[in-house]
């Protein structure tokens, strides 16, 4: 069981509220990703769940108890950090079973439980090296394997994939879905990557200035952003955001249109613009295009569009895909 | 880019290092020499470097009027027992001023430094009378007691500097493990600064090894270490200097062991935190 319950959760540090009345319910076994830009206070959220920092305020409840006051070691959960955190004096063998020789584990058990979690994460030959003697991806399935052998209510992921390089990041992510998938604990994970965000979670939490600006799935974050900033921050490139005379012709103080949901034409089009960039990918074509009145717009158009700077076309949205946000940036029902 | 060094830079600069080396060892060398001459080439002018009769007259002269090795014993027990009291002191302190500091640490940390500014002598009264009353004059532990606490700063300023090194997140893991902070110090912590707290023992050993102040003031003969040991050469009678050396020579001889097996740890302690 790992149900985790944010109450009213607050920190600051001196004067500086990091976290402001944060209210959360984690659901046992779902995969929960907290994101958001640098400073949000993600991390610090995450510190609080395990313990690493004391509330200024509030309740963190795990399975109905408030751990408030409970040392991190006795709270039950695993924390995977983004520098690994791994002893660097001791062998992979050791660093595992670090935390089930401070339970005081038989010896025999901490062997058995340490070459079964190697044996899942590919780590039975380099169980007798040093951390020194592994590569980035081999440091992080260490210290997949030191939180999993605990048997933890909770797996704390605290930007795990951030020192790793693209095409790792992406099979790691990968190994860390599948794990969390088929062992069925709870994971809260941490990241500013908005695409971990999106292919990893069952629920995302998005912050900002140490508030939940939304809480839902991925895909209801992609179709409902609740807000302007998570309009913004969900999704790649941005949405594009529009405001004046467009958007008062939509009734709202501003408009938001996704770079794919936006249809190119040589004629025609409900706003015709100048390209300033084009950018070929093969897969898509991300244009730059000025529109008069509502500044650049990015395009995201599929395959290759056979256009280039300084060429003018015409831009229409896709029906029922505009995002209206009133004067405080509230998402207005369409 | 690699800087180009010329090889006249070169030699000259090893020329002027090796220059510096010997007008800093030479009084120890002229030590050592002038323990191997009789009393009255000792202070001959003009002095003779090598070319004089070489004798071990004065070892054996010192050997017989005082008992060397029980004063080297108590140099033992005094630079091992203020060691370990200042580690078992230095230890904790550093650990939570290096992972919990506060608005003030730096402000402690400087505080404890300046009380190595003041001159010892001017609590060697209040000091003194302390360890009377007590009973303490004379004693082992009295004296491992003020010459820990003596080199306290130093060892927790430079176990400072090593635990800062250490990631925090590192002893973060070890407490989501489950360590408690006495487990964390001991399992995680210390195994990961042993060169630094080697280096530290070293530099610490080697201060209480040479400390004189408070040995020659606090000390008569139970507990009195090789500092008063050469100290009762300089006699009402006279100076004698062949003897003096000689006894200096066997009171730094198994420091001066100690540090050159040692020189690269200790090398590496001093500079540490300094060079990046």
């Amino acid at each position: 069981m790992g149900k985790i319950e944010l109450q009213g959760v607050e920190k600051s540090f001196g004067k500086v509220d990091v976290i402001q009345d944060v209210n959360l319910t984690i659901a046992d076994g779902s995969f929960v990703v907290f994101v958001g830009p640098s400073g949000c206070g993600k991390s610090t959220l995450l510190r609080l769940i395990a313990g690493l920092e004391d509330t200024t305020g509030g309740k963190i409840l795990i399975d109905g108890t408030d751990v408030v006051d409970t040392p991190p070691a006795k709270r039950g959960l695993s924390m995977v950090f983004q520098s690994y955190a791994l002893y660097p004096h001791m062998s992979v063998r050791k660093n595992i079973g670090f935390g089930l020789r401070m339970a005081g584990a038989p010896k025999a058990e901490i062997d058995r439980k340490v070459e079964a979690a190697a044996s899942i994460l590919n780590l039975t030959q380099y169980l007798d090296r040093r951390p020194g003697q592994l590569s980035g991806g081999q440091r992080q399935r260490v210290a997949i394997g030191r939180a999993i052998v605990r048997e933890p209510k909770a797996f704390l992921f605290d930007e795990p994939l951030s020192n790793l390089d693209a095409a790792l990041r992406v099979q790691m992510r990968l190994e860390i879905a599948k794990l969390q998938d088929s062992l069925g604990t709870t994971a809260i994970y941490v990241t500013h990557d908005q695409v971990e965000a999106m292919t990893m979670a069952d629920s995302i939490v998005v912050l900002n200035a140490g508030r939940i600006e939304q809480v839902g799935s991925p895909l209801e974050l992609y179709n409902h952003p609740a807000n302007l900033f998570v309009a913004g921050f969900i999704g790649s490139p941005k949405m594009n955001l529009i405001g004046g005379a467009p958007a008062a012709a939509f009734g709202a103080a501003t408009i938001g249109i996704r770079p794919e949901h936006l249809h190119v034409a040589g004629d025609g089009g409900t706003w015709r613009g100048k390209v300033t960039v084009a950018e070929h990918v093969g897969s898509d074509t991300f244009l730059y295009v000025h529109v008069e009145g509502a500044g650049e717009i990015t395009v995201r158009a599929p395959g290759e569009v056979g256009l280039e700077p300084d060429d003018m076309v015409g831009l229409t949205p896709e029906e029922g895909r505009i995002h209206r946000f009133d004067s405080e940036g509230k998402a207005l029902a369409s | 880019m690699a800087r180009r060094i010329s090889p006249t830079y070169k030699i000259s600069m090893t020329v002027i290092a090796w220059a510096v080396a010997f007008v800093i060892f030479f009084p120890i060398l002229w030590m050592i020499l002038t323990s191997f001459k009789t009393e009255l080439e000792a202070f001959s002018t003009p002095p003779k470097f090598l070319f004089f009769e070489w004798t071990t007259e004065n070892y054996t002269l010192v050997q017989e009027r005082s008992d060397y090795v029980r004063y080297a014993m108590n140099s033992v027990i005094l630079a091992g027992g203020a060691t370990l009291l200042g580690l078992i002191i230095a230890i904790p302190a550093a650990w939570a001023m290096a992972f919990f500091p506060t608005k003030r640490t730096k402000d402690v940390l400087l505080w404890m430094l300046s009380t190595k500014m003041m001159p010892a002598v001017g609590v060697l009264v209040p000091i003194y009378l302390l360890f009377r009353t007590l009973g303490l004059l004379d004693t082992h532990i009295g004296l491992i007691v003020v010459l820990g606490l003596a080199n306290l700063p130093i060892v927790i300023w430079m176990l400072f500097t090593y635990f800062k090194e250490i990631p925090k997140d590192i002893l973060e893991a070890a407490r989501m493990d489950g360590a408690s902070s006495w487990k964390e110090v001991v399992f995680v912590l210390a195994p990961m600064a042993v060169p630094g707290i080697a280096s530290t023992i070293l530099l610490n050993v080697i201060l209480a090894w040479n400390e004189a102040f408070w040995t020659l003031n606090l000390t008569t003969i139970n507990s009195a270490p090789l500092t008063a040991f050469i100290a009762s050469y300089s006699s009402p009678e006279g100076l004698f200097w062949a003897k003096l050396s000689a006894a200096s020579t066997l009171a730094i001889a198994p420091i001066l062991v100690l540090g050159w097996f040692s020189q690269r740890q200790l090398v590496r302690g001093l500079t540490f935190g300094a060079v990046k």
